[in-house]
């Protein structure tokens, strides 16, 4: 889905940084302040390299070769925020983290990278996009916070860009599937059929067709659920206003 | 009837404090003339025994629907055929009769100590069992279906690991009832009896998980069905939690316990 761990480790980064529970030592801190700037500067890469791809060529179409190659770096390099939740450097729960960014994954190489005929789909330029700017802010909130010196520019924004960010990247990942589908069953990737040694069969195509239905009960749960943790967030501003 | 009727009645003597268990004496309880008790509601309730029968009558049905190839399982000119190969049918008595056994155990031999639990409950445990069933009797019971590679071998090798473990399991469970006396709650340690089988007691706490785990490794040899394997490691790791919980909860009880056991595998885990 566009808007991975947005629920989850926001508030508790901020409680990690504001309160002394026994949370993750300067070592872990140091590192986790290099992981993420390392991050924000990946997506702000592929940002870039958006742009210069878009001035150059004059249309939208077929960007995403140009950003491939970072695009499924730093991506992947995701999957290390589900070792730091295990490892507990990250008060996050490992199964809602790693839920969402093998989502992210799967989406990158399993329907992207693996079916060549949708790379030059505008749909994938969608979800691309949704997902570079809420991952810079993403980045960026989390150095901030650790460094505690959030700008409430940061905050804001990544309590509120989601609103349109999630259900486009949603809209470009759906399209981007339903394009694969053909194509899948055409070759049968991925799949296996009977009769074999093991008396196992998978079938890719109606997989993706799951994978599609599944986004009609969790995306309006995970949506909801920012939406209320902006009104938790960003209300406090609200009342200290009133009060002056 | 009752709304809030005993079994759905959670009674604390703290909020935040544990339950207080069925057992307990109003006389024996630390308070003064007065006592005031935190009640909550545990929703709608169902017996142990009854949830064990559901889950266990569900795959011994769904297994045959796709035994007897029923229509719409497979394709149109499959309907009520019978498989060529031997370790069809043998598959079939097999899994049927390891949850005869299971329905036979909840109705005559376990004494079940909790004796409700949340209705909630019952879908998870049936879809889990159910689903399950439903998959493997898929594949075993499909026209397509591949025997064993080894063959015959193959097959008689895995059906004595699953029927001795069969027996093995029976023998922990009969053990584990004549350890508690319908009226005293005293819990008691298992040790070994006259039953060969039940000597593995010696060297683990819970030889009921450990013979349902050699059960179903017979199975998926026998089977030689990836979804059987499945199912067989999904059920290792739930078993292995539950081996560990009830592994610690016998160590803090009894200050004897013996040192030499492992929670369900011999030495290993």
């Amino acid at each position: 889905m566009s808007a991975p761990a947005m629920g989850t480790s926001k508030t508790a980064h901020t409680d990690s940084s504001n309160k002394k529970k026994k949370g993750p030592g300067t070592l872990a801190i140091a590192y986790l302040v290099i992981y993420n700037v390392v991050m924000t500067a990946g997506w702000l890469v592929i940002a870039v390299g958006l742009v210069r791809a878009y001035l150059a060529r004059g249309s939208y179409h077929g960007l995403y070769y140009s950003i491939e190659k970072p695009l499924k770096f730093f991506q992947t390099g995701a999957l290390l925020e589900i070792l730091h939740c295990a490892v507990g450097i990250v008060p996050s729960s490992v199964v809602l983290t790693g839920f969402q960014v093998m989502s992210r994954v799967f989406l990158t190489w399993a329907v992207t990278h693996s079916v060549r005929e949708v790379q030059s789909e505008d749909s994938v330029l969608l979800f691309v996009v949704a997902w570079t700017v809420t991952e810079i802010i993403r980045y960026s909130f989390y150095t901030f916070s650790l460094l505690n010196h959030l700008p409430y520019l940061i905050k804001w924004a990544r309590y509120t860009f989601f609103v349109v960010l999630y259900p486009m990247g949603v809209a470009g990942e759906l399209l981007t599937i339903y394009a694969a589908l053909p194509y899948v069953q055409k070759t049968g990737l991925y799949s296996i059929t009977l009769p074999n040694n093991y008396n196992f069969s998978f079938d890719y195509h109606t997989f993706l067709i799951l994978v599609m239905i599944s986004y009609i009960p969790l995306f309006p749960q995970l949506y909801f659920h920012m939406i209320r943790q902006r009104k938790k967030v960003l209300g406090h501003v609200e009342e200290y206003s009133k009060v002056e | 009837d009752p709304h809030w009727y005993p079994a759905r009645q959670s009674l604390r003597l703290d909020p935040k404090g544990k339950p207080l268990r069925d057992e307990e004496i109003l006389q024996e309880l630390p308070v003064g003339t007065t006592a005031t008790f935190y009640f909550r509601d545990l929703g709608a309730q169902i017996s142990w025994g009854t949830v064990f029968l559901i889950e266990c009558i569900g795959p011994l049905v769904i297994y045959l629907l796709f035994y007897f190839r029923l229509p719409l399982i497979y394709a149109p000119k499959y309907e009520f055929t019978a498989s060529k190969h031997l370790v069809v049918p043998i598959a079939c008595v097999c899994h049927s009769f390891h949850y005869m056994k299971r329905i036979v155990e909840t109705l005559f031999v376990h004494r079940l100590s909790h004796s409700t639990m949340p209705l909630r409950n019952i879908f998870k445990n049936c879809s889990y069992h159910w689903c399950f069933a439903a998959w493997m009797a898929y594949y075993i019971n499909h026209p397509l279906y591949t025997p064993p590679y080894y063959g015959e071998k193959q097959v008689k090798a895995a059906l004595a690991i699953f029927l001795f473990c069969q027996l093995g399991s029976f023998s922990i469970h009969m053990a584990l009832r004549n350890l508690k006396l319908p009226s005293c709650k005293i819990k008691k340690i298992p040790y070994p009896t006259k039953n060969p089988f039940t000597w593995i007691f010696a060297l683990v706490s819970c030889p009921n998980y450990t013979y349902e785990l050699g059960s179903w490794l017979g199975f998926t040899l026998m089977t030689q069905c990836v979804p059987v394997l499945f199912f067989t490691v999904v059920g290792f790791i739930q078993m292995t939690v539950w081996a560990k919980g009830k592994h610690r909860s016998y160590l803090k009880e009894f200050k004897e316990y013996p040192t030499l056991r492992s929670p369900i595998l011999p030495f290993i885990l």
